[in-house]
């Protein structure tokens, strides 16, 4: 599964603009997709409350699923699977 | 499964506009977006034909794609407008640096004529000079107050007479909060016009993307495939704004309406007949001539608390650069 971060959110993941992560199940809920990058936030010991406030994806956090608002979808209940490519991007930065 | 679209039935919706909940494509979104730009144009008479009018450009996602937006209306209603692109220079390292490459190629990419204005031409000052002088606390405050004379210094040397801004509806609703909570009623009665500056300013300005949606001009910016810079300020907001915006941002994801309508709710406030007598009249600056409320304005006070307790920083600061003879020498005229 292709994760993108955009908006300056790559710099709580190591400056990366992507990631690729993989599930054991074939299809996984997209809060199982974000529980797994407050994770790897908290391994790089990047500041996860600029990603996460009170367990959920924090507000003005744009969440992109194969390039579709996520809010036309599920939110945090989507299922998504491996090929997908979901995009994290941030709207809380200086215009 | 993708949703169809709610203004063409044909395409796959692409997002879910915050205003109204619609779900729209992206090409019927592009379109309804620029539109509605276009109808606050015209409902304000914002332009006037074969006007020259600049456009405040900081490389991030608000002007970027205020510029885009203008670019093709002026093309697709014929305003007869001339855009120019106005930077301003903070002497922050590492943030403009990178941003003001940004400006470079949207000069390019909109083909409009570029002006950059460095804090350390107009006032003596880089930010990263202030901070670390005054400290991360109240830097915001001096950085505001230098950038908004410093697009009206950049308008009046190139002879302009209307600067727009791509303040957002988030970023207005932010500032009638902060407004209501500060009670502070003589801005509370002005945040919410869409152009601001009277017959005494020599500056008109204007913010055509106040009733934008922050979430829509990310999204238009990342379809367009704009060019844009988005890292934080590296001296992050003063805490208030900041407890304000994510009051805000939590307010929009409960309903998404809310901030338009602390928008409404704040264009209908009034100043009580008491009030208004109390209000002060805009004046010349007597040290800078530049417009202000006081005899001496924010920037000048601000300016001189700098530099007279510059000679304090002479003695902890390890500075032996060029600069150094210089600033002494200065300090003899005195
Ligand atoms: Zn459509
Ligand atoms: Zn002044």
């Amino acid at each position: 599964m292709k994760i993108e971060f955009g908006g300056g959110l790559e710099q709580l993941f190591d400056n990366k603009q992507t990631l690729e992560l993989h599930f054991d199940e074939p299809e996984v809920t997209i809060q199982t997709v974000i529980e797994k990058l407050a994770q790897i936030c908290n391994e790089l010991r990047s500041n996860v409350c600029l990603f996460l406030q009170d367990g959920l994806v924090r507000p003005g956090i744009l969440v992109l699923i194969n390039d579709a608002d996520w809010e036309l979808l599920d939110k945090e209940d989507t299922v998504v699977e491996d090929k997908d490519t979901i995009l994290f991007n941030s709207t809380l930065h200086g215009g | 499964m993708k949703p169809v679209c709610e203004n063409c039935f044909k395409n796959d919706a692409a997002l879910k506009r915050p205003r109204n909940g619609m779900k729209v494509c992206k090409e019927c979104f592009f379109m309804l977006f620029e539109t509605e730009i276009h109808q606050t144009i015209v409902d304000n008479q914002l332009f006037a034909r074969n006007e020259t009018v600049a456009i405040g450009a900081s490389g991030g996602k608000d002007s970027t794609v205020l510029a885009s937006v203008l670019k093709t209306l002026n093309a697709r209603y014929d305003y007869g407008v001339n855009f120019v692109l106005l930077s301003i220079d903070e002497g922050i390292k590492g943030y403009r640096d990178d941003s003001l490459e940004t400006v470079k190629r949207n000069q390019v990419q909109y083909d409009m004529p570029l002006e950059i204005l460095s804090y350390d031409k107009l006032y003596g000052w880089t930010m990263d000079k202030i901070v670390a002088q005054i400290g991360k606390k109240n830097n915001c405050t001096y950085c505001g107050v230098f950038r908004r004379q410093a697009l009206d210094r950049g308008c009046v040397q190139n002879s302009i007479g209307h600067v727009v801004t791509g303040h957002n509806a988030d970023d207005v609703a932010e500032t009638v909060l902060m407004n209501l909570m500060r009670g502070d009623i003589q801005r509370l009665d002005r945040c919410c016009d869409i152009v601001t500056g009277d017959s005494s300013s020599r500056v008109k300005r204007s913010k055509p993307l106040m009733y934008c949606y922050e979430k829509e001009i990310v999204l238009y910016a990342h379809y367009k495939n704009l060019d844009y810079f988005s890292t934080e300020c590296t001296y992050s907001p003063e805490a208030f704004r900041g407890t304000a915006r994510a009051l805000i941002k939590n307010l929009e994801a409960v309903r998404p309406s809310a901030i338009l309508d602390v928008i409404h709710s704040g264009k209908q406030f009034q100043l009580s007949k008491k009030s208004k007598a109390r209000q002060v009249r805009a004046v010349q600056c007597s040290q800078c001539s530049y417009i202000s409320s006081n005899t001496v304005c924010k920037a000048c006070v601000l300016l001189n608390g700098l530099n007279a307790s510059e000679p304090k920083l002479r003695l902890t600061e390890d500075e032996g650069g060029a600069a150094l003879p210089v600033r002494v020498l200065e300090k003899l005229q005195f």
